[in-house]
């Protein structure tokens, strides 16, 4: 799932400051397993804005709704006639979510309310980690089931670097060594031997730096 | 016991304080709530296992969020005492009255009152209880 | 082995001399007299020097300039090149640029994670690693070709060496991790320095078993310690480092305005037991901003003068 985290609450004044009438508006989704954009995130939200222009001696009217999803039409079109309440919105939902409302209501300021991170796994509450960077071209098969990409700090494809110490990476004990994690798992698969094939340079292309991305289904479109 | 405390403090009863949504304590600050207190069993004795530790660890965050809307963290407490210590209660509802007169009305009520919107009787503070 | 390129420092090993390299750390500024002013106090008491790339991330003057200028005073430089801040394009063109100067030594790393550096808040780039740089080297002296496929008018003719850390986690692949560089096509190795004697003597017999010293020149990295308070820094705050107890212990022992002589001691003695080790082929004698200890070293450890070739 994508993981993200709530942004400062200071941030999210200084873009709605000026407002009138602001939708706060969740996501029931990633960022609500990541409890960082759901109803309950849009409530506590909604309530601490409320508060903080009732100090400033002004009544905002600050409206609550959480959609399934913000990255399919058909939820966004959910609030199509609610957002002419509004002068501003702010999103609460990944950075996708946040661009696919802006891009619908071309009108209405959109602003973040979370900061989107990477895409993990919920290793227990409170906790997630990322696991994938989306590159395009898995490699999994290969590496026993972990991923260097988005494991190893530099993304080495034949590692570890001589920084590996006691299972954690060079640059912090929070974080385990990539490498560390694909040797244990070629052990227990009884495939040492793959360590020492050589993984090619990769081809990069399919990642962020070949360009913004598309997957267009030919048997899938209508 | 029959112990008097103050009467400022109104008591909501609940199961236990592991229930207690941030957004309850939240909308009673928004409400105009001067102060807002959680009495839970001690640590460690909780009838629901945990459900005290996550009442705490949203206490702490939460007064970590009112500190910077400028309402202030010290407006929300928690407390942990043995169901039957009825002096232990007493004790922290008059701590609790005691912090709340100190930090005077909350900024969200006075506003409140500006707006003409309500007219709450002076120092309401809320207490949660087992 | 047989020489592939005019590498001074190839031929020295290929004759089976027991060669020296050094290193030399180029200045946080553009100060032209930095390096050669270092160099120049070693020059005759090694065969090569290392120039180090942005080590620990710090921003400094870059490798190949510095070791353009080491050639133009006539010193062998040994040219580090990390995958941390280059595509593959600024790669093969910064060999390019080393090869039209004729260095003849390029020695491939990762480099260690920007974090450590005064650009914590930069990109890293890690297009390659350090194993695929090996190949990409390799694959551009030999078949004189780009990556993309083209021929390389006037193909680099590199000695290409690479860093092993005998000491790193986890251990048992680190005979593997060697054995795999050599596979990518690395001819010398110089290891990260040794305190441990032990533990690398180890790991020379786990190579050797595997036959690859028959393969890459190793030569095993010193560097002398200054004081014990080095030494514990070293011991804690270093990844990858393995200082033993003992190391520490001894320098801590020695009153302090000897311990910097006692350190000289101990990184000779070292070179004195790692020159009975089977299969080693010299010595990466590392004193960074000590250079002018280098000399001492070199010639009390019965290594000069250093052997000259044509």
């Amino acid at each position: 799932m994508i993981v993200a985290d709530k942004k400062p609450i200071e941030e999210i004044i200084d873009y709605v400051k000026d407002h009138q009438s602001i939708l706060v508006l969740g996501c029931n989704e990633c960022v609500t397993v990541c409890e960082a954009g759901g109803k309950k995130e849009v409530g506590l939200l909604a309530s601490a804005l409320r508060m903080h222009f009732l100090q400033q001696g002004r009544e905002v009217n600050i409206g609550e709704r959480t959609l399934e999803r913000q990255c399919d039409h058909e939820y966004l079109e959910e609030i199509r006639t609610s957002v002419d309440n509004y002068e501003a919105l702010v999103s609460l939902a990944c950075g996708v979510g946040v661009q696919f409302t802006a891009e619908k209501y071309m009108n209405l300021p959109v602003y973040p309310g979370v900061n989107t991170l990477f895409m993990g796994a919920n290793e227990m509450r409170g906790v997630w980690s990322e696991r994938c960077q989306g590159c395009g071209q898995c490699l999994l098969g290969h590496s026993g089931g972990i991923c260097p990409v988005s494991r190893c700090a530099k993304r080495i494809l034949n590692g570890p670097c001589g920084g590996s110490t006691a299972g954690k990476c060079e640059i912090s004990k929070e974080i385990p060594c990539g490498w560390q994690l694909i040797i244990d798992r070629l052990k227990a698969l009884g495939r040492m031997d793959d360590y020492e094939k050589i993984s090619p340079i990769k081809n990069w292309s399919t990642e962020r730096s070949g360009g913004p991305r598309k997957v267009v289904r030919e048997d899938l479109k209508l | 016991m029959r112990l008097p405390y103050q009467p400022s403090i109104k008591i909501i009863r609940i199961p236990c304080t592991g229930k207690v949504d941030a957004l309850h304590i939240m909308r009673s600050f928004e409400k105009g709530a001067d102060g807002v207190y959680l009495v839970g069993c001690r640590e460690g004795d909780c009838h629901f296992n945990q459900g005290n530790f996550r009442a705490k660890a949203r206490v702490e965050h939460l007064q970590r969020l009112l500190d910077k809307l400028g309402i202030g963290g010290q407006r929300l407490q928690m407390y942990n005492l043995s169901s039957s210590d009825g002096p232990m209660f007493a004790r922290f509802a008059e701590e609790m009255h005691q912090r709340i007169m100190e930090a005077g009305p909350s900024p969200v009520r006075q506003a409140l009152q500006k707006l003409k919107k309500r007219q709450p009787a002076p120092e309401q503070a809320v207490a949660a209880a087992l | 082995m047989k020489v592939k390129t005019p590498s001074k420092l190839e031929k020295i090993l290929a004759s089976g001399k027991m060669a020296v390299t050094s290193e030399c750390g180029p200045p946080r500024g553009s100060d032209p007299d930095v390096i050669p002013h270092k160099a120049e106090k070693i020059r005759k008491h090694v065969d090569a020097i290392n120039v180090t790339d942005n080590q620990t991330s710090m921003t400094r003057l870059c490798s190949l300039a510095a070791c353009i200028r080491l050639k133009l005073m006539g010193v062998e430089p040994v040219l580090q090149m990390v995958t941390r801040d280059r595509n593959r394009i600024a790669i093969q063109s910064d060999i390019l640029g080393a090869a039209s100067f004729d260095i003849n030594n390029i020695l491939c790393l990762s480099g260690d994670h920007q974090s450590f550096g005064d650009c914590a808040q930069g990109q890293n780039v890690y297009d390659l690693d350090s194993m695929q740089l090996i190949q990409t080297v390799r694959h551009m002296r030999d078949e004189g070709k780009f990556l993309g496929g083209d021929p390389i008018s006037r193909p680099p003719q590199m000695f290409v060496g690479a860093a092993e850390n005998p000491f790193a986690d986890p251990y048992e692949i680190r005979v593997p991790r060697l054995a795999k560089k050599i596979a990518a096509g690395v001819e010398f190795i110089q290891t990260q320095c040794i305190y441990n004697l032990d533990k690398f003597e180890d790991w020379m017999s786990k190579a050797r078993d595997r036959g690859l010293t028959e393969q890459v020149y190793i030569l095993a990295g010193v560097t002398p310690m200054k004081s014990a308070a080095m030494a514990r820094y070293m011991k804690n705050k270093v990844p990858g480092m393995d200082v033993p107890e003992e190391v520490v212990k001894r320098l801590a022992g020695t009153p302090k305005e000897k311990q910097a002589e006692e350190g000289i001691k101990m990184c000779i003695e070292s070179i004195q037991r790692l020159k009975e080790v089977k299969g080693l082929s010299g010595f990466h004698v590392m004193a960074i901003e000590w250079e002018e200890m280098v000399p001492e070293i070199v010639e009390r450890a019965g290594l000069y003068p250093r052997p000259v070739v044509d």
